[in-house]
């Protein structure tokens, strides 16, 4: 309670906030000038920040959870789709996430934007996507979800397009809409099969109900048992796939960095991306019922993990490298979640979400200093030129490769221990893909680093000369990203995976007992939380996961610091391999090829042949001249005689008649 | 007084006021008839809203009604009454034809009280056909709207106009003259033209499939379901802006109506027996169709197919069988008049402006045009579906429905997220993103304050009934329960 609110205002204020902002700045912001736009988003996000980390948060902390309707969207069939709120940690953590996130990219936008002419639509866009993000993870029923899950994908296309002159930016956009509607299609047929065989919608009837259909068969192919949660499970994962970027629905994901960098860092990097994640944690009540849909989640997952992050090895755009990382990094998220530790894979998502959206905006601070230049090769030695921003990266980078007592380590040391102990069907094969994913994690990551802060200037002296430092609004920013990308894993690590900070609101079955393993071993490491954490640390060195990331640091050092010209030498000696990968498993050929070119010969084929040929051409036309030869045959009839008329009138009466009477 | 006349106040007060606008006679008098026709449609529309805040949600019974003699000697009589599903029809009506007039407030130059009249008389007999309660008063209602349609492609349209008018004219009369022999059949039958005692009036198995087939031959012309849809490309292409407008938001939704007031209660066994056909037919229009408007040059053409896949949801809601499905159904013909309406619209608005429909020639249009940019943003969404806008109510209730038949019927009807976006988003992108193509575009103004107030209130009614559908859906429930009802019992003789 704050100031004499109840809860459920407190809750609606959250998203309705940034909706409001949003609005003034999107409706009003031609009037309202510049400054004010970005003052009412701040705002807006500011509010939704403060009562979701202070009000909020404690509240759930002390236990006080709420599920509850806000409004009946319709009735059908007598049963009610509502929109309403679960506020349990599981969506606690998230709002904090989103809207901490959200408000710092804010702020750096203020300088990034600072002479774009778009600059109130840029603030009315990404205040509106806090909304809808907000709505999606606050969501306790499967429709709001929906809601929520196209509204943020939305809200991403228009971004995309942001600079909707560009050609790239408008085919990526479209590219990005259309893929994740591939997803949304499984996502959708998933809720369907919810609500036929649950007959609700809502998140607490529907996991109160499933395990009873646990053992529940559907044949969806004659003849072929398929058993209901496994399928719903799929069907709901496509989704997944889709929102956050999965082989093979992934191909969206690079193309998305065509939007202005803030919109990367918080909708492709921290946010919507992982809504993927957040959706299978959310359904682990479902999921736990299902060994074979876990199976498929951990192996994507691998297989994201692991291919997507060669890719980012051979890319020279500076934000195209952090976009390969992302995915590879949700395709740890998910191995997690395959392995069945739901809240291992939410604790990366933070701590994710954080190092992730430091790095986007310390490249975005580059790309202002180098003043729109994205071409590593065409950087080095900006150390000396940006030192907040070189700071911050390095910050940024130690996190992502997992170096001890850095945010990420716990959660990626945690990850690879989970699929570690896990017996699901494919655990071997992930665990080997996230083991070799820490060397290409580390090699692609400080590879980025060295091209871009180390070394010598790869431009000419002017341009370098002309480098500086980026204002306090996009630099600030950075630090209070780069603090808890540092110290968020150590604060967090022990109520989050081993104190029950979740609760109820996931759901591991006694079947799947990674998660109890893993306390296990994390308590030998003393009585204390500080000797645990400091036992961990001190094991982490020792690990095979550190001398893989060791290893991958000091390639890059080697290739991009040492020997500089060895790189081009290995390029051309493994070709192949080099076009594979800059040429990304050529998916984007594939596509157009087959899907693209496909759909719109199908579609060619339909309207020349089928409408125009066929219907129009043989059976309108067709009738036509049948009614025309007919006529000349019938036309003999007419011989223009009365009593002619007359007879065949009184036939046609009296047949008719006789039909009638006795028909 | 008023309230037991409120049908008929409904359907004549347009006609009546139609005929005076026809009165004030040539151009000279135009800004006279503009008035006097905005007035018109307004009080119009005033008129059938006491329909919507006096209508019963409690009963399925026939509401509104009015019955009088008409052709005794045939037991013909001028009845009328309203469910809840004619009820939404007809405010979409009205409404609709408000905007119509605004709209063509300053694009009409040309007879400008003759247009504007033929609009409102079909405005009074499009109520008609959604009040009437007696066979032979709805056949003519339904007739009876042709010929201001003919008459507003057949004068004010493009250049390939009269072949349109043929083609549509020919198209719909083949169905209207064996739903002619269905009513008269069943005036044999029954002993009245009574729609509501054909409910009641048990048939033999093979009268039901001919009759079913004779309605077929009516409605799915109308709708239009594949494979008789050929004309509405054509006449979408050659219709002005306005006719474009109430020929998707309205016409195509008398056939959809049609299935609902005859072949699902008076022969539900041949709607059964047959289901498969219509369920095959319906997804042939998602699918196929789909696929066709994706390739297409002209914008008026790719909204026409994509109505066309738009209203395969509503037969593919019909033929289910369950609440979803029809209410789905239902809700989807609300909003396919909102949306494809406001499409038209837009093409209306760049049509106007550089006369061309060719999606090729435009591109950039952003650049020039943001505030329409913007609106045509929100209809495309709603085109393809997005949850929050009116056009993903329908198609949602309407999968979750053919999911409880058969999985296979969501997951082709499904596909529509995937086509939907693809042939309206590819098409907003040539036309409105990008570079500015051409000296034409770079000369475009954005919208006037007109233009602004009728894709404004379109926008508004979209988003109303995507984020709160439910007093929409609130008027239906007891009328599609008794619909269901009906198409679930028996009647073989």
């Amino acid at each position: 309670m704050i100031f004499g609110l109840d809860a459920k205002t407190i809750y609606l204020l959250i998203p309705l906030s940034c909706l409001a902002g949003a609005l003034l700045a999107g409706l009003l912001g031609w009037k309202i000038g510049r400054r004010a736009s970005h003052v009412v988003t701040i705002l807006g996000v500011a509010v939704a920040f403060g009562l979701s980390a202070f009000v909020v948060l404690p509240d759930v902390l002390a236990g006080k959870t709420f599920n509850g309707p806000v409004y009946t969207w319709a009735v059908s069939g007598g049963i009610p789709l509502e929109v309403g709120f679960l506020i349990d940690p599981l969506s606690a953590l998230m709002m904090v996430v989103v809207t901490f996130v959200s408000l710092m990219v804010h702020v750096y936008t203020i300088g990034y934007m600072h002479d774009d002419p778009g600059y109130q639509r840029f603030f009315s866009y990404i205040a509106l996507f806090t909304f809808a993000m907000l709505m999606l993870v606050m969501s306790n029923n499967f429709l709001q979800l929906f809601f929520g899950w196209e509204a943020v994908g939305v809200v991403s296309y228009l971004l995309i397009g942001f600079w909707y002159t560009r050609p790239t930016a408008i085919y990526a956009n479209l590219k990005a809409f259309l893929v994740n509607r591939v997803g949304d299609f499984g996502f959708l047929l998933g809720i369907a099969a919810v609500y036929m065989y649950f007959g609700t919608l809502d998140y607490g009837a529907v996991f109160g109900i499933a395990p009873q259909l646990a053992a529940k068969v559907v044949q969806v192919l004659p003849g072929v048992d398929w058993n209901l949660i496994t399928l719903i499970s799929i069907l709901l994962f496509i989704g997944a796939m889709g929102k956050s970027a999965q082989v093979p629905l992934h191909v969206w994901l690079p193309d998305s960095m065509e939007g202005p960098t803030p919109i990367s860092a918080l909708i492709h990097a921290a946010t919507m991306v992982t809504a993927g994640v957040f959706m299978v944690a959310r359904m682990s009540p479902i999921y736990e019922l299902s060994t074979t849909a876990l199976s498929v989640v951990l192996v994507i997952g691998a297989i994201t993990a692991f291919f997507m992050g060669l890719v980012g090895i051979v890319q020279n755009d500076i934000k195209r490298v952090v976009a390969y990382s992302t995915l590879s990094q949700l395709g740890y998220m998910m191995v997690a979640l395959g392995a069945s530790a739901y809240s291992v894979g939410i604790f990366h998502l933070m701590t994710h979400a954080f190092f992730k959206a430091l790095l986007f905006l310390a490249a975005g601070s580059v790309i202002i200093g180098m003043h729109h230049e994205q071409d590593m090769r065409n950087m080095g030695g900006l150390r000396r030129r940006m030192p907040m921003t070189w700071l911050t990266a390095w910050i940024g980078a130690l996190a992502l490769i997992g170096f001890p007592m850095f945010a990420g380590f716990f959660s990626k040391d945690m990850i690879i221990e989970a699929v570690h102990h896990s017996k699901t069907p494919g655990a071997t094969f992930a665990y080997l893909a996230v083991l070799l994913g820490v060397f290409v994690t580390a090699f692609y990551t400080f590879r980025m680093i060295f091209m871009t802060f180390h070394g010598k200037p790869r431009m000419d002296k002017e341009t370098f000369d002309h480098v500086h430092e980026s204002p306090w609004v996009v630099t600030l920013p950075l630090v209070l990203l780069a603090i808890p990308s540092f110290a968020i894993g150590f604060l967090t690590i022990e109520p989050l995976l081993f104190g029950n900070y979740f609760g109820t609101s996931i759901h591991v079955s006694t079947q799947h007992p990674v998660m109890l393993e893993l306390a296990h071993d994390f308590a030998k490491g003393g009585e204390s939380s500080v000797n645990r954490i400091g036992v961990f640390v001190a094991h982490g060195f020792q690990s095979l996961p550190f001398l893989f990331a060791m290893i991958g640091l000091g390639l890059a050092w080697l290739l991009y610091l040492r020997y500089p010209e060895v790189p081009g030498k290995i390029q051309a000696r493994a070709k192949g391999l080099y076009a594979l990968l800059l040429n990304k498993y050529y998916a984007d050929e594939f596509n157009e090829a087959v899907f693209g070119r496909g759909a719109r010969g199908l579609g060619n084929l339909f309207w020349r042949i089928g409408d125009v040929r066929l219907i129009d051409g043989l059976l309108v036309n067709g009738s036509a001249r049948l009614v025309g030869w007919a006529s000349s045959i019938v036309r003999q009839i007419q011989s223009g005689y009365v009593y002619h008329y007359a007879f065949a009138m009184i036939l046609g009466l009296f047949l008719l008649i006789t039909f009638f009477l006795h028909g | 007084m008023i309230m037991q006349h409120a049908l008929s106040l409904a359907i004549w007060l347009p006609i009546v006021g139609g005929i005076a606008v026809l009165t004030t006679g040539g151009d000279d008098n135009a800004p006279m008839a503009r008035r006097l026709a905005l007035m018109v449609a307004l009080l119009a529309f005033l008129a059938t809203l006491p329909l919507y805040a006096g209508f019963r949600v409690d009963t399925h019974a026939m509401q509104f009604i009015e019955d009088l003699a008409w052709i005794d000697a045939f037991n013909i009589r001028y009845r009328l009454g309203i469910d809840g599903i004619s009820l939404l029809m007809i405010l979409l009506t009205s409404f609709s034809t408000v905007l119509v007039v605004i709209a063509s407030w300053q694009v009409i130059q040309n007879k400008v009280a003759q247009y504007l009249a033929a609009f409102l008389i079909m405005e009074g007999l499009m109520i008609g056909v959604f009040s009437a309660l007696d066979g032979i008063l709805f056949y003519v209602f339904w007739e009876a709207m042709l010929v201001p349609m003919f008459i507003i492609i057949g004068l004010w349209g493009g250049p390939n106009r009269v072949y349109a008018t043929i083609k549509f004219f020919l198209y719909t009369f083949l169905g209207s003259v064996l739903m002619l022999v269905a009513i008269i059949y069943l005036y044999y039958q029954a002993g009245s033209f009574d729609i509501l005692a054909w409910h009641n009036q048990k048939l033999a198995h093979l009268p039901q499939i001919l009759i079913f087939v004779a309605f077929l031959a009516a409605f799915s012309v109308k709708v239009p379901m594949w494979p008789v849809h050929t004309w509405l490309p054509d006449a979408h292409v050659e219709a002005p802006t306005g006719g474009s407008v109430i020929l998707a938001a309205i016409m195509l939704k008398m056939g959809a109506y049609g299935f609902l007031r005859f072949s699902l209660p008076i022969v539900p066994d041949a709607s059964h027996e047959l289901a498969w056909l219509m369920i095959l037919l319906s997804l042939v229009a998602v699918v196929y169709i789909g696929l066709v408007a994706l390739v297409q040059q002209d914008m008026k053409k790719l909204i026409a197919y994509s109505s066309i896949a738009h209203m395969g949801f509503v037969t593919l809601g019909f033929f289910i069988f369950n609440v979803q499905g029809v209410e789905g159904a239902i809700a989807q013909m609300v909003s396919h008049g909102f949306v494809s309406g406001a499409l038209f619209l837009c093409v209306g608005v760049l049509y106007d402006r550089l006369h061309s429909r060719n999606i090729s020639d435009y591109g950039g249009v952003a650049n020039r045009m943001p505030v329409f940019a913007a609106f045509m943003m929100l209809f495309a969404m709603a085109n393809a579906g997005l949850p929050g806008t009116s056009g993903f109510v329908g198609e949602f209730l309407v999968i979750l429905g053919a999911y409880q038949a058969n999985f296979w019927f969501a997951f082709l009807a499904a596909t529509t997220l995937i086509f939907g976006a693809a042939y309206t988003l590819w098409m907003y992108k040539r036309v409105i993103f990008g570079e500015i193509a051409n000296k034409h575009v770079a000369e475009l103004t954005d919208i006037s304050s007109r233009e602004g107030l009728f894709l404004g209130i379109l926008a508004i009614a979209v988003l109303v009934m995507g984020l709160w559908p439910a007093p929409f859906l609130d008027v239906m429930h007891t009328s599609v329960e008794h619909l269901l009802k009906q198409a679930m019992t028996s009647k073989l003789l």
